[in-house]
């Protein structure tokens, strides 16, 4: 099966229209957010809005059913020993393990994610990349974090690219898509920014940054670039459209500065888990080491949270 | 689209930042006499009157009224420690006062940017930032540069000038006296500073921090007053130079009042930048740049972007993606971290902004404010935008000082070039454009002293700074700002 003409009514836009992005005042920009100073009961609402947004995350050759398990009941019980936390917003896992994610979160309202297209490098043939986006949503993946093929957008062969992310949009049916940019690889703000516009237009519900495999994964700058293409899209057509940082955001105060970034780029309509998330492993942990340090006025061990 | 069917952004969000103020302790007396000579002392008619925190209106401290008697003092005291002290001192000596007194600076900076917080108005924020870590910078430039004036002038031996007379205003307190005492010193210089009536404090701190630092006495007199003190420090006849930062109206007079003598001058005076937005610029960058050029020290800047040129094509969007970020700057409380926009300097600048508001209105320009709230505890004013301005109206013509911005749109390159030259004023401007050959062609043309490219408000000790037309004479940073105070044989 050779890629087909575009299976959706949606076409490729004119990239050339994209903004251009000056790479010091972006960078400026960014770093203006992180001198916000959040105190007390706003870091508070801040740290459990943090946790709510967080796609719990395990992609690895060494997951296991037994893994997987564990880290989904971590995702419904984050912290036992303090009251009223959130839950995740939901789990993300390779499509082997979704049938394992999909019984252990019955009933708890976390979503299930599952990476799929060949992920991380996304260099397998379309029919491949289609059948892995079908397979994983069949056996309960209610959201697909795909990669874009990155060698042809760097071609410049955005019809390609284009199509690719219109027909796994079509195959994923139901669940919602999530568009990973893997923007280490495209290497300027300018084609973060093409490839973001390009991605919303072939109807992505999210885009996300990374893989978490490639260094750098998320950095403010470049959440920043897709926030602002977000907004553009909005501007022009009014559909809502999510976004998830994921890889290198390991603790809570830079989680916070997202969120600065966030309500300041987008405002009130974002601000939830429907429609910002954070792709992170690590990241919960310290931010429930900051919750109990506001509520307790202490720092507590490592050792009293749970590692799954 | 047109605007009332587009999809609206909600910046008043349901988690909000709780107040963070800033709580490093300081150290203010109740009263400040003259540092004249090396010590505090009072003003020889015995006059005082008050500093006040123009964010809640409370009196901070009580400060002298230098009368002519005073300023006179001042500058015998600064004649004698130029004629017996510090002309005649090592160069590499003067840098290593100015070396410390940099140091000093910077292990102090908190608490001079809180005072110039509380005396000024301005957002910590800024203050920490850059105000007081610009100040030092220059302390630390011009003190390398000391040892080095052979060098700096090749061919050609510098020599100081004596004793240089210097008033700078209230919208950047400390950073201006440092940009003024400290290429005066490199060069063999003393001074007679007066720092502006409504922001004499951090000054005041400087000469204890001067005096702390052993520097000989009479080296920098430091006198505060209104204007007549700083008519009666222009004037005197004993002082060799003047340097002046503010209107350009005093600008003038002082001219006038130096005239037929042989006194050298620098002037930095009043500004009406144009900041221009090609349709190729990186637009969310440049909307940023806009936010920094007229908002920064609440639009008290004399190289503020106050007048802002859209290309037609792009305007609509600019001027929306300009609104809405203007929905997310917080007015209010100086010393809150998170203030973005402090209280205007004054209650007669509040009236001056409050005027120029009623007029672009009356013009028929269209106002536009954000939402946000404003403390009524003191003097404070909301961001504003005149929506289609045009070159006639008074708001694009004259210098308001103050947190307003004028937008006109323009349709080529050349129209942008010549709106932007169409003002008595020449202190700086911007432009943005993707396109390098478009900012190279932009740039030289546009008459103006400093021209920041897909940037704004950038200042840097090594880089000079000054104006063209009614925007001044001279230049101050760099080594342009060192031959200002030299005579060269």
């Amino acid at each position: 099966m050779t890629p087909a003409s575009p299976t959706t009514s949606a076409s490729l836009p004119d990239l050339s229209k994209s903004p251009t992005i000056d790479q010091v005042g972006v960078e400026e920009r960014a770093s203006r957010f992180t001198k916000r100073s959040i105190k007390k009961d706003s870091k508070l609402e801040a740290l459990k809005m943090v946790l709510s947004m967080i796609d719990l995350t395990t992609l690895s050759g060494q997951d296991t059913p037994g893994k997987v398990k564990q880290m989904c009941y971590k995702a419904k019980h984050l912290h036992d020993a303090v009251a009223g936390l959130p839950h995740v917003a939901a789990v993300c896992v390779y499509p082997t393990m979704v049938h394992v994610a999909k019984k252990e979160l019955e009933g708890s309202g976390i979503h299930i994610a599952s990476v799929a297209t060949g992920f991380p490098t996304g260099q397998y043939p379309l029919d491949v990349k289609l059948d892995d986006t079908r397979k994983a949503v069949a056996d309960g993946a209610g959201e697909i974090d795909m990669v874009i093929s990155r060698g042809r957008f760097l071609k410049g062969d955005y019809n390609y690219v284009f199509d690719e992310i219109a027909q796994v949009k079509e195959a994923c049916g139901e669940a919602h898509l999530k568009v990973i940019l893997e923007t280490g690889e495209l290497s300027t703000y300018d084609n973060v920014r093409k490839a973001s516009d390009l991605a919303m237009h072939a109807g992505a519900d999210f885009i996300k940054t990374s893989t978490g495999t490639i260094s750098p994964a998320a950095t403010m700058p470049v959440t920043l670039v897709m926030l602002e293409a977000i907004r553009d899209y909005y501007y022009q057509t009014g559909k809502m459209i999510g976004m998830k940082p994921a890889g290198g955001i390991g603790n809570a105060k830079l989680a916070i500065h997202y969120l600065v970034m966030l309500k300041e780029t987008l405002g009130q309509g974002w601000m939830t888990p429907d429609m910002f998330r954070f792709g992170a492993s690590r990241l919960a942990n310290d931010v429930l080491m900051q919750i109990v340090k506001q509520q307790s006025g202490a720092y507590q061990s490592a050792d009293y949270f749970s590692n799954d | 689209m047109t605007q009332t069917d587009t999809p609206k952004l909600v910046f008043d969000t349901d988690w909000s930042y709780a107040p963070a103020p800033e709580t490093v302790p300081v150290q203010i007396d109740d009263r400040y006499g003259l540092f004249i000579d090396g010590q505090f002392v009072e003003p020889g008619d015995g006059k005082y009157f008050d500093t006040i925190n123009p964010a809640n209106r409370q009196r901070l401290a009580e400060v002298a009224e230098a009368g002519k008697a005073d300023v006179d003092k001042a500058v015998k005291a600064a004649r004698k420690a130029y004629d017996n002290v510090w002309s005649k001192m090592p160069a590499r000596d003067r840098g290593k006062y100015l070396y410390r007194i940099a140091r000093i600076l910077q292990e102090r900076a908190r608490e001079f940017a809180v005072i110039e917080s509380m005396d000024g108005g301005k957002a910590i924020r800024e203050s920490r930032d850059v105000d007081i870590p610009l100040a030092a910078a220059h302390f630390f430039y011009y003190a390398g540069w000391a040892d080095k004036l052979d060098y700096a002038f090749p061919g050609k031996v510098p020599d100081s000038l004596g004793v240089v007379g210097q008033v700078i205003p209230w919208n950047f307190p400390l950073l201006m006296a440092a940009w003024k005492i400290a290429p005066a010193l490199a060069c063999g210089n003393t001074v007679v500073l007066k720092p502006a009536e409504t922001t004499p404090l951090t000054a005041l701190k400087l000469a204890e921090l001067i005096r702390d630092a052993e520097l000989p006495p009479g080296v920098v007199n430091i006198v505060t007053g209104a204007g007549a003190t700083g008519a009666a420090i222009m004037s005197h006849p004993d002082v060799d130079k003047v340097a002046f930062t503010g209107s350009t109206e005093v600008g003038k007079a002082i001219l006038k009042s130096i005239a037929g003598t042989s006194k050298k001058y620098t002037m930095e005076l009043g500004g009406k930048a144009a900041n221009l937005i090609f349709e190729d610029a990186p637009i969310d960058q440049a909307v940023e740049g806009i936010i920094n050029g007229i908002f920064f020290n609440q639009g008290h800047v004399c190289c503020a972007g106050s007048r802002l040129f859209v290309q037609e094509s792009v305007a609509d969007i600019v001027i929306r993606k300009l609104q809405d970020r203007m929905q997310t700057l917080i007015v209010g409380d100086p010393l809150d971290k998170n203030t973005d926009i402090g209280a205007i300097n004054s209650k007669p600048q509040l009236e001056k902004i409050e005027y120029y508001l009623k007029v672009g209105q009356e013009e028929g320009a269209k106002m536009w404010q954000p939402t946000c709230s404003v403390p009524d505890s003191g003097f404070f004013c909301k961001p504003t935008l005149f929506l289609d301005a045009s070159q006639s109206h008074r708001v694009v013509q004259e210098e308001i000082f103050g947190p307003v911005l004028a937008i006109q749109t323009f349709r080529t390159v050349e129209e942008g070039i010549a709106k932007a030259n169409n003002t008595p004023y020449g202190l700086s401007g911007g432009v943005w454009t993707d396109k390098g050959s478009k900012i190279f062609k932009v740039t030289s043309k546009i008459r103006a002293g400093v021209i920041w490219a897909n940037t704004y408000n950038k200042f840097d000790p090594g880089s000079p700074f000054g104006g063209y037309k009614e925007s001044g004479m001279g230049r101050e940073g760099g080594l342009h700002g060192l031959k200002e105070y030299v005579s060269l044989n």
